[in-house]
């Protein structure tokens, strides 16, 4: 679930997803679920010339399950929450 | 993609929103899809209405007709919702038939197996 608090925080934000067939989209982080798919709206494409039939697309879905890296904007998260956090985490129930 | 209760409904990455739209399907085996979403589940499972597979080879682009389609959720990678106010592909695109677009499909398989085993031939060299 830290992941997916992670993301809720950062939906409003540009964020650049990197799937496993090397498409890569930027767009603002519309919503996150708990499969960690995710909404992009006003989405560009990078490299657009190689997806052309990509050139329409406003808005997207993407599933969870093949996302590669999710690229952040560098002030996007506040690192110590994350860590304490992550160790909250760690320590289990 | 869960059912949002109330207070998650401003936060839902629900594909309620793309009912009864004309949306792009990527699959992971790289084939384009589209057509106009009827019903999904927490799954990501699809059911397409006058889906068509637009097959895209250089230049060249064929929809190929393929009418009411159900598709397994593992298999999604990307849904997009097409915009009507522009176009759905470059102008440049010219629109081929289907035995036409299978032509150039082969043709293009049969270059990058060429590429492929011409590479093979040259490892043996170990030029890098």
């Amino acid at each position: 679930m830290l992941f997916f608090s992670y993301f809720k925080e950062l939906v409003g934000k540009e964020v650049t997803v990197e799937l496993k067939n090397d498409l890569a989209i930027r767009g603002i982080l519309h919503s996150v679920d708990q499969y960690l798919n995710i909404k992009l709206e006003n989405i560009r494409v990078v490299d657009q010339d190689k997806y052309p039939h990509m050139l329409s697309v406003r808005n997207c879905f993407i599933r969870g399950s093949v996302v590669r890296y999710v690229q952040l904007p560098p002030d996007g998260v506040d690192i110590d929450i994350l860590h304490d956090a992550t160790r909250r985490e760690a320590r289990g129930p | 993609m869960s059912w949002s209760g109330p207070e998650d409904v401003l936060l839902s990455t629900s594909l309620a929103s793309y009912l009864d739209k004309k949306l792009l399907v990527l699959l992971r085996d790289g084939r384009k899809l589209l057509g106009i979403l009827r019903s999904f589940d927490q799954f990501a499972n699809v059911v397409l209405e006058g889906a068509c597979d637009r097959v895209i080879v250089g230049d060249l682009y064929c929809d190929i007709p393929l009418g009411l389609y159900v598709i397994r959720g593992e298999n999604v990678v990307l849904i997009g919702e097409l915009d009507l106010e522009r176009e759905e592909l470059p102008a440049h695109m010219i629109c081929v038939s289907a035995a036409e677009i299978k032509r150039a499909q082969r043709a293009e398989r049969d270059a990058t197996d060429l590429k492929g085993s011409m590479r093979k031939r040259m490892e043996f060299l170990d030029l890098d």
